[in-house]
């Protein structure tokens, strides 16, 4: 099959033309299209109005857009040796951001960099799979196997984890952690050892009950027993399935959702945004979109498959986990499945943070699409290819 | 690709179909999640949203006003800037009513009652802090409004009744919803929202008060009105005329003056009252505004009961007016004729007992109409041993005595017409025939409420037509009927022309014990009935060192004043039943009462003279007596 290229062959630079001709634009397309209804859902949110949100999130997609080129146009060799750079520059920054914060009375936990703000945490999605994505490719599945060399990645994983959970980010901890799980599990971690993790992480509830915050309690509180405290805690949420649940099948229409023009659905443009198009466009639109976002899945799956290197595979596939973790939570939050852990819809939510992560690592998973023949060797991080 | 590269490969590929698969089945239920909340919980959270978005807004109708007969209002709305509260827009009512106490007063027992009203009522409901608001605070509180979350002014009606304490106890009063009134209806949970407690106001609660109108809002999260949907116009309450005459209620409330009394003016062609009056009277507005707890412990210990209706439910022994019941009664049952005479030696013995006359003297030998217009006892005595207390009862029910006479107020009561059942079953013993002789002077156990003397007399001077006593003649277009037409009472014109007569001569004749209270003016005659009731018991003692003058006993052992009359006496047209509490002898001080009110009713109505019944009797000449 591909071996028969042979060893030096891949050796051998692609050219910029041909790397633009390979870029996946049915992808592309894809997520267009998932923004531009974004567009429209931010344009209803403002009760029919381009500001003060849909125009500076178009804006936003176009750079994020170009971002997401010119990753994907970057030679993956790159990323593998960048690797523990980035890893270590985004460490860096979320501790500085944390003694910052700190200093700064916990209010801030983002770099501001004019068009958007950094936020190392959602850097950290990005860098860790990158990472460890490099960290497995040296390894051979013997080695993966040996329990000893789990050690290095898992306090990769662990590190930044812990460091979001104390900001508190509850939401971005778990995605950091499940994201690295697939990768760990990808890269032919044993089962059992997941089942001893997971086994562990329950035991660890009742202590890590007093570690949460108060608010964040009451909303696991609040997501068991929603209907306890219809004007409390449990508002958004309830608030949030009236307006889902009386959408019906095909919604009231664009601009006559009740709910969210009236203010009864709580952050509306941001978190909560899927809510507002399943007011608006009903069953229909709520699963059209999830549809969209498993097609955009799909192609990760797709593109990780058919990648001839081991880095470009997990990185790949860790991308589109990360994409399926964002868009499974939040919406499993909106609809009342999960708790309200305040995990935004990418490309949908206003913000500019969420939609640069999802942009530059749909720019990964093109990037690995791109280089998908670019053979690595298991050692071959340095110029020995 | 080497052989490490492949196993990877191939644990990596068959993994991710793994991982692939898990993430299928999670999207999968997402969309699970959301064909449950929007197809099977569809209508539910359909129903949701409608009721988080329209608001249900009560417009409480306009409260129908009360008309005397002539269509001057006599209690009217007028406008009532008021502070009301609404709990769930503000984030600390104690902070928010302590700054509201800066601005008009709220007492401790106030702050209880908001706090109270808090808890019961649902939190988008508004609370009334406090009422009636000048405009100095009207404005303090307008400008002061971004301090005060929730709060907001609202102008509401205000009843008013402008001639205050003269028609209390008719038109009553309209409060606040108290919670054991509270049926359900969201139109008795709007703030300062008031229902009749007492008189008209009570009886005809209902249609003066209207129907509310809805008015359905798109409100937002925060209860902010976006628009009005739709709105039913509620119904105003109706007004209701009633069939006082104004200027005769304040000409009789002016007469009864300060004493403790009653009167009633009555159109014996149909019941309606024509004025009707109860003193001393309170200021019903007071009670709208809210008594303090010192004006209400005045009027619940003022000895004369301001608060108490005498016209209706002041139960006094009828006295010698009860004495036209029993010659009715005695010519009714064909015991006597009006030919049959007493002679009156001043008192009676039955057993071992004597039986006073009021005049000690004796009245010599009488017919039925001599003694009816000289009031005397012996002759009653006898009457009423011949006539028997049943049969009397029997005819002073049938007059309307001894029950309630459906009135529209509240608060009538029944008054008590003994027989020889009522003692044994009440008292576990018969019947004594000293009672029947104390009976049939309207002492002892009988009594009636000026309402029933009037209606009685109204129907003795009627021909006997059974009247129905009312106060309500229209409400809204509509025209209230009162008159049971052709409803006789089965008494003879022949009987009813001597009780005429022997009114007539009360008044009119030589000797009558009204003589006093003649009326002069041509055509405007009136006859009647004087009664004295005694109060206690006037002790052989007593009797022996000469009984002692009404003006010489303490006001409350004084005997009561009564009379009933009727006027113009050969074509009759108004009853008027007059009682004066502790006044003393029925001639001194109620008879002139009574005369001056029919010449007043008369002079008021002067068309109405020329208006007798069909049936009048031939009125007979005035030698008797």
């Amino acid at each position: 099959m591909a071996s028969l290229r042979g060893w030096g062959f891949e050796r051998e630079e692609i050219s910029l033309l041909d790397k633009v001709k390979q870029l996946n634009f049915t992808l592309i397309l894809l997520i267009v299209a998932i923004a531009a209804i974004g567009f429209a859902m931010l344009y209803s949110a403002a009760n029919g109005d381009i500001d003060p949100w849909a125009r500076r999130q178009m804006i936003r997609f176009a750079v994020g857009v170009g971002v997401m080129i010119c990753v994907a146009l970057v030679d993956i060799r790159v990323w593998l040796r960048g690797a523990y750079v980035i890893y270590g520059a985004a460490l860096i920054l979320l501790i500085a951001v944390e003694i910052i914060g700190e200093i700064g009375m916990g209010a801030q936990r983002w770099i501001d960099l004019g068009f958007f703000q950094l936020q190392p945490s959602e850097l950290m999605k990005l860098a860790l799979v990158i990472a460890l994505a490099r960290y497995f490719h040296a390894l051979t599945l013997e080695d993966v196997r040996r329990p000893t060399v789990l050690i290095v990645p898992t306090l990769m994983v662990l590190t930044p984890a812990a460091m979001v959970l104390r900001q508190p980010d509850l939401g971005t901890a778990v995605m950091l952690m499940a994201g690295s799980g697939a990768v760990f599990f990808l890269a032919g971690v044993r089962m059992w050892k997941f089942a001893v993790v997971i086994g562990a992480g329950l035991a660890m509830i009742p202590v890590a009950w007093h570690v949460l915050e108060d608010y964040q309690k009451s909303r696991i509180l609040t997501f068991l027993h929603p209907e306890a405290d219809p004007l409390g805690a449990g508002y958004h949420i309830l608030q949030s399935k009236i307006a889902l649940g009386s959408g019906g099948v095909l919604g009231k229409g664009f601009l006559a959702g009740t709910q969210s023009h009236l203010n009864f659905l709580p952050e509306k443009q941001t978190d909560f945004i899927f809510t507002m198009l399943a007011e608006e466009f009903g069953l229909v639109g709520g699963l059209g979109l999830i549809g969209l976002y498993g097609l955009v899945l799909a192609y990760g799956f797709a593109i990780a498959v058919r990648s001839r290197n081991q880095f470009g595979r997990l990185l790949a596939l860790g991308v589109t986990t990360t994409l399926f973790l964002y868009v499974f939570i939040n919406i499993a939050m909106v609809t009342g499945l999960i708790p309200v852990v305040g995990v935004p819809l990418p490309l949908l939510s206003y913000g500019g943070t969420a939609m640069m992560t999802m942009l530059a690592g749909m720019g990964l998973i093109m990037g690995v699409y791109v280089h998908r023949d670019v053979m690595i060797r298991r050692h071959g991080a340095a110029d020995d290819f | 690709m080497n052989q490490h590269d492949l196993v990877r490969y191939k644990v990596f590929t068959r993994r991710s179909l793994l991982f692939g698969g898990l993430q299928l089945a999670m999207l999968s239920a997402l969309g699970g999640r959301l064909y449950y909340l929007q197809v099977v919980q569809g209508d539910r959270y359909k129903m949701l949203a409608e009721e988080n978005r329209i608001n249900l807004r009560l417009l409480p109708p306009p409260r129908g006003r009360i008309l005397d007969r002539n269509g001057v209002p006599v209690a009217l709305n007028r406008q009532n800037y008021r502070v009301v509260l609404v709990s769930e827009q503000t984030p600390d009512v104690e902070h928010t009513l302590d700054a509201l106490a800066q601005i008009v007063p709220i007492d401790a027992d106030e702050r209880k009652r908001i706090q109270r009203d808090i808890g019961r009522k649902r939190s988008f409901v508004p609370v009334t802090v406090c009422e009636h608001l000048d405009w100095n605070q009207v404005a303090t509180i307008a400008v002061n409004s971004p301090e005060l979350a929730g709060v907001s002014i609202d102008v509401g009606e205000l009843r008013h009744y402008p001639y205050g304490p003269m028609l209390a106890h008719v038109i009553g009063y309209v409060a606040m919803v108290s919670e054991d009134e509270l049926t359900g209806d969201p139109l008795l949970e709007l703030p300062g929202f008031r229902i009749g407690k007492n008189g008209i106001e009570k009886t005809h609660d209902l249609e003066l008060r209207g129907r509310a109108g809805n008015s359905y809002v798109e409100v937002n999260a925060h209860g902010r009105v976006i628009r009005e949907l739709e709105r039913e116009d509620g119904q105003p309450g109706s007004d209701v005329t009633l069939s006082i005459d104004l200027g005769l209620q304040q000409f009789v409330s002016d007469r009864l003056g300060t004493e403790s009394a009653a009167a009633v003016v009555m159109d014996v062609t149909n019941g309606e009252i024509l004025a009707i009056a109860s003193t001393p009277s309170y200021d019903p507005n007071a009670f709208n505004q809210g008594l303090s707890r010192t004006q209400w412990q005045e009027l619940v210990g003022n000895p004369r009961h301001p608060l108490i209706n005498k016209a209706i439910s002041g139960q006094y022994p009828p006295g010698s007016t009860f004495k036209l019941v029993v010659a009715l009664a005695a010519l009714e049952s064909g015991v006597v004729t009006e030919s049959h005479r007493v002679w009156c030696p001043g008192h009676m013995t039955l057993g071992n007992r004597r039986f006073h006359c009021w005049k000690r003297g004796g009245h010599g030998h009488l017919t039925m109409v001599e003694a009816i217009a000289q009031s005397c006892d012996v002759y009653f005595y006898d009457l009423s041993l011949k006539v028997g207390i049943d049969r009397i009862a029997a005819m002073a029910n049938r007059l309307g005595l001894g029950s309630t006479l459906a009135l529209d107020l509240p608060g009538e009561h029944a008054g008590l017409i003994p027989n020889r059942d009522w003692k044994m079953a009440t008292r576990g013993r018969a019947w004594h025939k000293g009672e029947t002789l104390n009976a049939g002077i309207g002492q002892g156990y009988v009594l009636a409420t000026p309402l029933q003397l009037v209606t009685m007399t109204a129907q003795m001077v009627n021909g006997g037509r059974r009247i129905h006593p009312h106060l309500t003649i229209g409400i809204g277009q509509t025209a209230e009927e009162g008159l049971d037409p052709g409803n006789g009472l089965g008494l003879s014109s022949a009987s009813l022309a001597v009780i005429r007569r022997g009114m007539d001569e009360v008044v009119n004749g030589r000797h009558g014990t009204a003589g006093g209270a003649k009326i002069e003016e041509p055509g405007m005659e009136m006859g009647g009935k004087t009664g004295t009731s005694q109060v206690r018991r006037i002790s052989k003692s007593e009797r022996d060192s000469g009984v002692i003058k009404n003006e010489d006993k303490p006001w409350e052992e004084r005997d009561h004043a009564l009379f009933v009359g009727f006027a113009p006496v050969d074509a009759p047209r108004y009853a008027v039943a007059i009682v004066v509490e502790h006044g003393g002898g029925g001639s001194k001080a109620a008879a002139p009462i009574a005369r001056d009110v029919l010449i007043e009713t008369q002079r008021r109505d002067p068309s109405r003279r020329a208006a007798p019944l069909a049936e009048a009797p031939e009125r007979d000449s005035r030698s008797e007596g």
